[in-house]
C-alpha cells in the first residue's frame, strides 16, 4: 500500500464519469512564486511585433527544460526546480500514482500564456478564443494519459482561464475536427485561487479563454503516460461492495451517493440516445481501472452480455 | 449587399423540436463576433424556437445506421441543424 494520499473510490468515480479532477490551492505560494520568477517577466507589448515573436522570446528565456518525450517524469525536472517541488507535492504525486500508475513517462509539456488585448491590438492580430479540440489525435485505447494543467496565479473570468466540457473525454474524435462547436451546456472555465490544478483525462475537451484582462495569463501543462499498470491504483479500500444492482427508474426515495450514482449522473450536454452510451463506456473504463469485468451500474452491461442459451 | 449570418444548434435527438444542448454563431455581417465560450445559455430553448423567431434551417444531420462493431463508441454531436438568416449591410 503506498504511502501517498491515494484518491478514493468516489473520486476515481467522479473522474472516470467527468473526465477531470480539480485540486484548488494546493500548490502553496512559494512554489508559484518560484515558478513565476522561472518563467520570468513577459516583455511589455511593442508597436509591429507579432504574438509569435514574444511568445518565441519567453520559451527562450524561461528556466524550463526542453525534454524529449518517453523519459520518466521522475527524471524530467531538476531537483529543486518549481515544477519538481509541484510534482513532489504528496497530494499531487497521489493523485498522479491513482490515475496512471506508478513510474509515470513524460509525455510533452507546455508553456501556455494568454495575452490581454494590448499584445493583440500592438501586434495586428485579432484576440479570440482558442476553438475546442482534443489533444494528440484519435485515441482507441481504454488506457488514458492525463495532463496536469498548472495554474501558478489567481485567474479571473475575464482572464479567459482554460474552458472545458465534463464528460466529453470518452469520446472518439479527431483533434480540432470539433472545432465549430462554440458553446455546450455544461461547460466549465477555469476560475481559481494560485495553485490550483486541473487534472485532466487526455480526450477531454477543452480550449483556451480569450483574455480579456490586462494582465497575462500563464498556465503549465504536462501531459503523462502511464508506463505500468493502471489498474486498482486508487485506495482500494474505499470500494464498496454492493449486494446487487441498486433500484433505477421506479425509487421511493433519493439514492445514496455511491459510485453507481457517480457514474450514472449524466452532463447537461447528453444527447437522448448517445447520453445512454456515455454510461456504458463509463462502465467499461471503471472495469478497467478496477480490474472487476463483472462489475455493472443500472444493468446496462449485462443486459448486452445476456446471450440467452 | 446581401449578407449571411449562421445559427448552428445541436439539439438532444433528431426532433426539431428537442432541447439545444450546443450552439454557435457566425455573423457575416461582421457587426458581432462570436467564439467558443462565449455564452453559458443557448439562445433558443429548442430549434423549432429558432424557426418561430425567423431562422431559415438549410441542413439537418442525417440519420445513420451505427457500423458493426462500433456500437458503442461516441464521436461528435449526433444531432446538428444549421439556420440562416440573410439582411442587407451597406456597401
Amino acid at each position: 500500500m503506498s504511502e501517498l494520499p491515494l484518491l478514493s473510490a468516489h473520486d476515481m468515480a467522479h473522474f472516470t464519469a467527468r473526465g477531470f479532477l480539480r485540486m484548488d490551492a494546493v500548490v502553496p505560494d512559494k512554489i508559484n512564486t518560484q515558478f513565476l520568477a522561472e518563467v520570468g517577466e513577459i516583455a511589455e507589448p511593442r508597436p509591429g511585433r507579432k504574438l509569435r515573436g514574444a511568445y518565441g522570446e519567453l520559451l527562450a528565456q524561461a528556466a524550463i527544460p526542453e525534454v524529449g518525450a518517453g523519459v520518466p517524469l521522475a527524471h524530467t525536472y531538476p531537483q529543486g526546480s518549481a515544477l519538481a517541488r509541484m510534482l513532489e507535492l504528496p497530494v499531487v504525486a497521489g493523485a498522479i500514482r491513482s490515475l496512471v500508475g506508478e513510474d509515470p513517462t513524460f509525455d510533452h509539456h507546455f508553456l501556455h500564456v494568454t495575452f490581454p488585448p494590448a499584445y493583440h491590438e500592438a501586434g495586428g492580430g485579432e484576440n479570440v478564443s482558442q476553438h475546442t479540440h482534443q489533444d494528440s489525435t484519435i485515441d482507441p485505447r481504454q488506457a488514458f494519459d492525463v495532463q496536469i494543467m498548472y495554474y501558478p496565479h489567481a485567474v479571473t473570468r475575464e482572464m479567459g482561464g482554460t474552458r472545458f466540457i465534463p464528460g466529453t473525454h470518452l469520446r472518439k474524435v479527431s483533434e480540432a475536427a470539433l472545432g465549430r462547436y462554440q458553446n455546450i451546456r455544461g461547460q466549465q472555465h477555469m476560475v481559481c485561487e494560485a495553485g490550483t490544478l486541473l487534472i485532466l483525462h487526455s480526450g477531454i475537451w477543452h480550449g483556451g479563454g480569450v483574455n480579456l484582462s490586462d494582465r497575462t495569463r500563464t498556465m503549465f501543462k504536462i501531459r503523462m503516460n502511464p508506463s505500468r499498470s493502471q489498474v486498482r491504483m486508487f485506495d482500494t479500500s474505499t470500494l464498496e461492495t454492493p449486494a446487487g444492482q441498486r433500484a433505477i427508474f421506479y425509487v421511493k426515495s433519493a439514492p445514496p451517493m455511491t459510485v453507481e450514482k457517480i457514474l450514472m449522473t449524466p452532463e447537461p450536454w447528453f444527447e437522448d440516445d448517445t447520453g445512454r452510451l456515455e454510461m456504458v463506456n463509463r462502465v467499461k473504463l471503471w472495469r478497467y481501472l478496477t480490474g472487476d469485468p463483472t462489475y455493472d451500474a443500472d444493468y446496462w452491461l449485462t443486459r448486452l452480455e445476456n446471450l440467452a442459451a | 449587399m446581401r449578407r449571411q449570418t449562421v445559427l448552428v444548434l445541436y439539439l438532444t435527438n433528431s426532433a426539431l423540436d428537442s432541447p439545444v444542448v450546443g450552439w454557435s454563431r457566425y455573423d457575416g455581417t461582421g457587426q458581432t463576433r462570436h467564439m467558443a465560450g462565449d455564452s453559458e445559455e443557448p439562445p433558443y430553448r429548442t430549434g423549432l424556437d429558432a424557426l418561430k423567431d425567423g431562422w431559415r434551417l438549410f441542413q439537418a444531420s442525417q440519420l445513420l445506421p451505427h457500423q458493426r462493431g462500433a456500437e458503442f463508441d461516441v464521436s461528435y454531436l449526433k444531432y446538428e441543424f444549421w439556420f440562416e438568416q440573410l439582411s442587407e449591410v451597406a456597401a
